[in-house]
């Protein structure tokens, strides 16, 4: 039972998270704001965690292969793909290592810093 | 031939038989690096080839595990909320380093299309790609992008960090889990998410977080940066 209440909750959140996004116009898509709702229900103590961990972690720990199926669009888009193969890969890859580099190194920064500061 | 291999459970079993397939080898080889997509897409895209099976019929049989996207960003809540001191501690890293890394995304799609000359639909179409697939292609709409191309970067963008993120960790010194959270969320989403998870559930945490504060600041700085720019 503890797994059909935890399915219920999520999908329950994510519904919640759907018609949100549906009153602000899709600025912020559904399952982004049924996350934010319930780590606020979790906070809140409205949800107990315990009733959704068996599930949650079944859907986090698993979750690229959900991602799978849509890399096979790469079959329909391949003509405009193989057109500038390679300028499309330098840009992912450039970008990608970009934003993983300066977002961390930021943190990094910004942590060692306070805990510099802390020290002191 | 085609009609008794085209159907849900036949294309649901491709599916999740050819990723176990590439865990086992994974795991199997020992090798960190052979993420299993690099095992299953070939093997997907050669049979679904043969069979004579389209990519638009394959996704359309593989609704139920698409649809899984969406509960599992949801259940990334309960991480947070497992890691919450932590995270509260380390807010001000974490929204520099979103803030940050939501810029540099675009602003480097941007040049870089601009100085290979690769067209506008290309930049368009990827300004959006280090966010989750839902949240990317809704931007890429509003800027009249290819909705396709973007669905397909996303996951490449999502499998680059899977990936080479853990070398990237180690090459730049990312030591602290909020760090290599963060840059594995605000570079590479879901997929880098599910990287982070396999290092701790603090990485896993801080990442799934960055996946919600990274789509929130990029659907700000995109039409800023066009307001801007174009």
């Amino acid at each position: 039972m503890t797994i059909v209440k935890g399915i219920c909750i999520i999908l329950g959140f994510l519904a919640l998270g759907e018609a949100a996004s549906l009153l602000i116009n899709h600025l912020i898509p559904g399952s982004v704001l049924g996350m934010i709702l319930l780590f606020l229900a979790l906070v809140g103590k409205i949800i107990n965690p315990e009733s959704i961990r068996t599930v949650a972690n079944f859907l986090t720990k698993n979750m690229a292969i959900f991602f799978l199926p849509a890399f096979m669009g790469i079959m329909d888009q391949w003509g405009l793909i193989s057109l500038n193969l390679g300028g499309w890969l330098i840009v992912m890859f450039a970008s990608t290592i970009a934003v993983f580099f300066t977002s961390g190194w930021v943190a990094k920064t910004i942590i060692r810093f306070n805990e510099r500061r802390e020290k002191k | 031939m085609k009609e008794l291999i085209l159907n849900v459970p036949a294309m649901l079993t491709l599916t999740v038989g050819t990723y176990l397939l590439g865990v086992y080898c994974k795991n199997k080889s020992g090798i960190s690096l052979l993420h299993p997509f690099i095992i299953c897409i070939p093997i997907i895209i050669a049979l679904l080839k043969v069979m004579d099976i389209s990519a638009d019929e394959y996704m359309e049989h593989n609704q139920i595990i698409i649809f899984l996207q969406g509960p599992s960003v949801v259940a990334l809540g309960l991480s947070i909320y497992d890691n919450l001191e932590t995270i509260k501690k380390k807010m001000a890293a974490i929204l520099s380093a979103v803030i940050v890394g939501s810029i540099v995304g675009v602003v480097s799609v941007y040049v870089l299309c601009g100085i290979l000359n690769l067209g506008p639909i290309f930049d368009r179409s990827l300004e959006s790609k280090s966010l989750t697939t839902p949240i990317a292609m809704d931007l890429t709409k509003t800027l009249e992008g290819n909705i396709s191309l973007t669905a397909i970067s996303v996951v490449l963008c999502g499998f680059i960090g899977a990936v080479i993120g853990p070398i990237m960790w180690r090459l730049f010194k990312f030591d602290h889990p909020v760090a290599k959270g963060l840059a594995m969320g605000c570079a590479s989403h879901g997929l880098g998410t599910t990287r982070a998870i396999e290092e701790g559930a603090l990485e896993g945490a801080v990442s799934g977080l960055s996946i919600a504060l990274m789509g929130i600041a990029t659907a700000l700085v995109i039409p800023l940066f066009n307001a801007l720019i174009r």
